[in-house]
């Protein structure tokens, strides 16, 4: 059943799958985010509590929306990377860790610049907000584990390990408006999903915060394949086929290179059949 | 599946398991203290299943909705004292000296902290205001709710004009 997807184990297939998406959402990912900035932040109507101050929201929603995801993303990848021991998961954790960091600290910081006006304070330590910083200190914590070791396969084991176990405040970060009382209000558009309430948002809101909900993951995909095939190239630099997509030959002992490398990958192959 | 990953599969997710279980038991005990406010309700009929009501002179803080015409402006006009309520009947008045956010108004969800000076009354040092999740262009709020939305800041004229505040108008 999953037998398509095993070439994908090898690092140069999933490098040459990546770099073949990457300009399928980068293209995308610059449109669509101009389009949908400039229609929320310019076209899309006031509201009539909060005026022209809620357009925070067109960047704050979405960010805070795929901080979670791209977690949960990471979590599987290291689940795969721990249990299939396949390298390819291993980048990708790795590239997805940073990304996904800064999506979490936009979202805190736009919540900071729309709590200001707002609620009358830049933050308070509710639920809401308290679980979400702690999701940024997971993905830091993911970050520096994985370098903190020696053998960067030993801090890709522990690093799994942490982004698996952090996968839990992901559901206490999206509850923790219904669980507690808290001064972040509840959920507008995600409910769609959780609750199976219709978005609290005017169509003509609507529109464009799912334009750039969608702008927003397409951008992110686009920098953690970008992040990714610069990892697979930055490790497999002395692999044939690294070099020769990068476009430089070994002058003297290229012949003996090549072999060693191929030794290389028909053990690394090896080790994967187990 | 061959053995060896089935192991490493089972040990990962009774890791996950186990410390999802050890979080769970975790935040159900602190669960009365993740809370950011007590309700109004709370405050005077006490918290939780052994009624817990907070001492007087206790830091705490409050949330609730504005009473609609119990806000009353003393002095200067940054005096200012109103009453929350949550579920009913119960209610406590808020008195607080100092810039009140934008949002305010009577109707609004309102989280204040300070010290309780009486049972049911508060000194409060500070006054944040929560808002809902419902985001509507300003003429089908009208024609939805009725509501017509004036900031604070102009809020002063149109009192003369117009009985009551500006949310339940």
């Amino acid at each position: 059943m999953w037998r398509w997807l095993h070439p994908y184990a090898k690092p140069e297939a999933t490098f040459s799958l990546s770099q073949k998406l990457l300009p399928w959402f980068a293209i995308p990912a610059v449109v669509l985010t101009l389009i949908g900035l400039v229609w929320g932040l310019a076209f899309a109507p006031p509201d009539y509590q909060q005026g022209e101050s809620y357009r925070i929201i067109f960047v704050h929603v979405p960010a805070a929306m795929w901080a979670m995801a791209f977690y949960v993303g990471m979590a599987i990848m290291g689940l795969i990377a721990l249990v299939w021991q396949i390298r390819s998961a291993e980048l990708a954790l790795l590239a997805i860790a940073p990304v996904g960091a800064v999506l979490t600290f936009i979202s805190l910081f736009t919540g900071a610049l729309w709590g200001q006006p707002m609620w009358g304070t830049w933050w308070v330590w509710d639920a809401r907000l308290t679980a979400q910083l702690i999701l940024l200190f997971l993905y830091l914590g993911v970050m520096a584990i994985y370098v903190a070791f020696e053998d960067e396969r030993a801090g890709a084991k522990a690093a799994s390990i942490l982004a698996i176990v952090g996968v839990i405040n992901i559901p206490i970060i999206h509850y923790s408006v219904y669980w507690w009382n808290t001064l972040h209000q509840q959920s507008t558009v995600t409910r769609a999903i959780t609750r199976l309430e219709a978005p609290s948002i005017a169509p003509e809101m609507l529109w464009p915060l799912l334009l750039n909900i969608f702008a927003m993951l397409l951008l992110s995909a686009t920098l953690v394949l970008m992040r990714l095939n610069n990892e697979i190239l930055r490790r497999e630099i002395h692999r044939p086929w690294a070099l020769a997509y990068l476009g430089i030959s070994l002058p003297s002992n290229e012949a003996s290179a090549e072999n060693s490398a191929q030794q290389d990958s028909k053990a690394a192959g090896g080790k994967h059949a187990i | 599946m061959n053995p060896r990953r089935k192991k490493r599969l089972v040990m990962t997710s009774s890791i996950l398991v186990g410390v999802a279980l050890a979080t769970g038991l975790v935040l159900y005990a602190l669960s009365q203290n993740i809370d950011l406010f007590y309700t109004p309700t709370e405050i005077v009929e006490g918290k939780g299943s052994e009624q817990i009501k907070p001492e007087v002179g206790q830091r705490l803080r409050i949330g609730g909705l504005v009473v609609p015409g119990s806000v009353r402006r003393e002095g200067s006009g940054l005096t200012v004292a109103f009453s929350l309520i949550d579920v009913g009947p119960a209610e406590v008045t808020v008195e607080y000296e100092g810039i009140l956010p934008d949002l305010f108004r009577e109707g609004q969800g309102i989280v204040a902290q300070g010290i309780l000076v009486a049972p049911d009354r508060i000194q409060a040092t500070e006054v944040l205001a929560r808002h809902d999740e419902e985001y509507m262009p300003p003429a089908l709020a009208e024609a939805l709710k009725g509501i017509q939305h004036v900031p604070p800041s102009q809020q002063q004229d149109n009192d003369n004009e117009n009985t009551g505040g500006g949310y339940d108008r």
